[in-house]
């Protein structure tokens, strides 16, 4: 399918005391209506700044520096005006976030909050638009939408929260959802009660989804494509199915290592694969390849030239150089041997 | 033998006043009883409000229990005053979970660690330098960590500032409240192979807290599945999540996401208030 949103070679920086940081380099990525999309990576990998460059909601008070291109809908987002985003936000791209109690406004009732966003993209009356939210609702399987509307945001829990917000974010039929982070703050009952809803929504509204997760279980379960990002860069992409079964990035395979599973246990000798170092400071410059201080394969070429993107498969991207001599499994490592 | 932590019937109940001045009262613990052995690594799962951080909160005495006992290789310290508590709390420590919050911003991370020793006092300045430096080491600091402070560290490497002030006293137990919770998985990695490690160096006890099961499994001997302020389930780690035989267990287990699992439509999907 014709691919609802394109982005190439995206690239951000934001002010500093100092000039400019990049944050975002050459960040290409497609989104198929229907289809959810996931972007993970650990904090500081550049998965929000990537959405948030989308909806144009970025820090840096208007001397952001946005490079490539944002194609929406066959249009170029990256020439639009301040004006034209307002009119897109929340009617064709509509965006949730992890803290669905600091998205609705204490003080008013969930019906008042909805009305008012379903009012402010389309000409309808108050009593329409209540209906409209209660339908809303009731589509992300909320029993007595009616009472819930009449709700201030603390009589609910975080679950009905977010489907509250995401209520909010679909009231408008949008052609866009982005999701950050929207089920880390909940219980792992109320996730996959969540994440059902979401997969339900883009499948049924053929609603494009770009799901961001630090989560790599959550993100293998319901997404469709995935884009791991390190840095600032995509360093795997892929079908979901394809990235998780044969994962061909260094960093790829360190994170799903570090994944603690049923299967293992401290008691039996198992150890955790540990990625060592932290995620590098986006203002630090390297000459080659950003994830090489920190990876078991990185060889003299990785740390004196950038990287390219190589297709090892079907539409599955690597950003690496070493992809096929690096060892093919970073297990589990049992006993001492992960420490050598 | 007797257990070194035994937790016995313990009720905790708080009372809320609401805006019109209506009380309201909350059960969060609701007769827990555990009993931990000497060098036992416990891990408590559950989901938000199940009790299992009040608990940690009033075994570590920063919070008294309603009823029941706390025993203490026999003693109950449940209800002890702060002059009879000071020397016990030297045996047991805690970790919290969120490493931005749970350390000064205003202290260095020498006085930051070596504050427990000095609050107990009865060690030399030198003795308790060395201590810290020694700690810090353990948890893959370097000295010169010493005259720095929390916000030149990240989430990770302050967790295990963590770690190390909870060991300058030498406790016997070791309270760990979601110490993992906040950070990444590849850091959480290094933190956990961290505290396997300090367990067999130090022969430590672990009571482990945590919503995530498989951090749980990995890190603990026996599992405690806890829910709305009572445990549901005590086994074998192992036993627990293959064979559990509470149905709430089956179901946070199958909630879990993982890779390669395939997504389970969950039983119900609706939710009202």
């Amino acid at each position: 399918m014709e691919p609802i949103l394109q982005i190439r070679h995206l690239s951000l920086s934001l002010p500093v005391k100092k000039g400019m940081v990049s944050i975002l380099h050459d960040v290409s990525l497609d989104v198929a209506p229907g289809q959810i999309l996931g972007l993970v990576g650990e904090s500081g990998s550049g998965k929000s700044m990537t959405a948030f460059a989308v909806t144009r909601l970025l820090p840096g008070g208007g001397h952001e520096k946005l490079g490539g291109s944002i194609r929406f809908c066959g249009e170029e987002l990256t020439e639009k005006s301040e004006k034209d985003m307002q009119a897109i936000r929340g009617r064709d791209i509509s965006m949730i976030f992890q803290e669905p109690m600091t998205c609705l406004n204490p003080v008013f009732t969930i019906g008042r909050q909805m009305t008012d966003v379903i009012m402010t993209h389309q000409k309808i009356s108050r009593a329409e638009a209540m209906k409209k939210a209660e339908d809303m609702l009731a589509s992300v399987h909320i029993r007595q939408a009616a009472d819930v509307l009449r709700c201030y945001p603390y009589e609910l829990s975080g679950g009905m929260r977010q489907r509250v917000m995401i209520g909010i974010a679909l009231s408008c039929r949008p052609k866009l959802l982005i999701a950050d982070e929207p089920t880390t703050a909940l219980d792992v009952t109320v996730q996959a009660k969540i994440l059902y809803l979401i997969r339900e929504a883009c499948r049924r509204l053929g609603t494009a989804v770009i799901f961001i997760s630090h989560d790599l279980g959550v993100i293998s379960q319901i997404c469709d494509t995935v884009a791991v990002m390190y840095s600032g860069h995509i360093v795997e992409a892929g079908k979901a199915a394809d990235v998780f079964e044969t994962p061909e990035h260094p960093y790829t395979r360190a994170l799903m290592a570090a994944v603690p599973k049923f299967t293992v246990s401290a008691a039996a000798g198992d150890r955790l694969f540990a990625i060592p170092g932290i995620v590098p400071d986006p203002s630090e410059a390297m000459a080659g390849c950003r994830f090489a201080p920190r990876c078991p394969f990185a060889t003299e070429i990785c740390r004196t030239a950038p990287p390219s993107d190589t297709l090892t498969g079907a539409g599955h991207l690597v950003y690496c150089h070493n992809w096929q001599s690096a060892a093919p499994a970073i297990g589990v490592l049992r006993g001492k041997e992960a420490e050598a | 033998m007797s257990a070194l932590l035994e937790i016995d019937n313990v009720t905790k109940t708080f009372r809320t006043k609401g805006f019109f001045g209506k009380t309201k009262e909350v059960h969060a613990l609701n007769g827990v009883s555990l009993s931990i052995e000497k060098g036992e690594s416990i891990g408590i799962v559950g989901e938000s409000g199940c009790g299992k951080s009040t608990l940690a909160n009033l075994i570590v005495r920063l919070d008294e229990p309603t009823s029941g006992r706390i025993l203490l290789d026999g003693t109950d310290i449940s209800h002890m005053k702060e002059d009879e508590l000071r020397p016990l709390r030297r045996r047991i420590q805690i970790v919290f979970q969120d490493p931005y919050s749970s350390l000064s911003p205003r202290m260095t991370i020498g006085q930051i660690v070596t504050e427990p020793m000095r609050v107990l006092g009865g060690h030399s300045e030198a003795e308790t330098e060395e201590r810290a430096k020694e700690l810090l080491h353990m948890v893959g600091l370097q000295p010169s960590a010493m005259r720095r402070y929390p916000h030149e560290f990240s989430g990770g490497q302050r967790q295990r500032i963590s770690i190390a002030r909870a060991l300058m006293t030498e406790p016997e137990i070791l309270i760990l409240d979601e110490p993992t919770s906040a950070l990444d998985v590849s850091v959480q990695a290094q933190v956990l192979n961290i505290l396997t490690d300090l367990r067999a160096k130090l022969h430590l006890t672990y009571l482990f807290i945590s919503h995530n099961l498989a951090v749980v499994k990995y890190i603990s001997d026996k599992t405690v599945v806890m829910r709305k302020g009572a445990v549901v389930e005590t086994g074998p780690s192992e036993e627990i999540l293959t064979h559990p035989s509470e149905a709430y267990t089956r179901e946070l287990i199958e909630a879990v996401p993982m890779i390669g699992k395939p997504f389970r439509m969950p039983d119900d999907i609706a939710e009202s208030v």
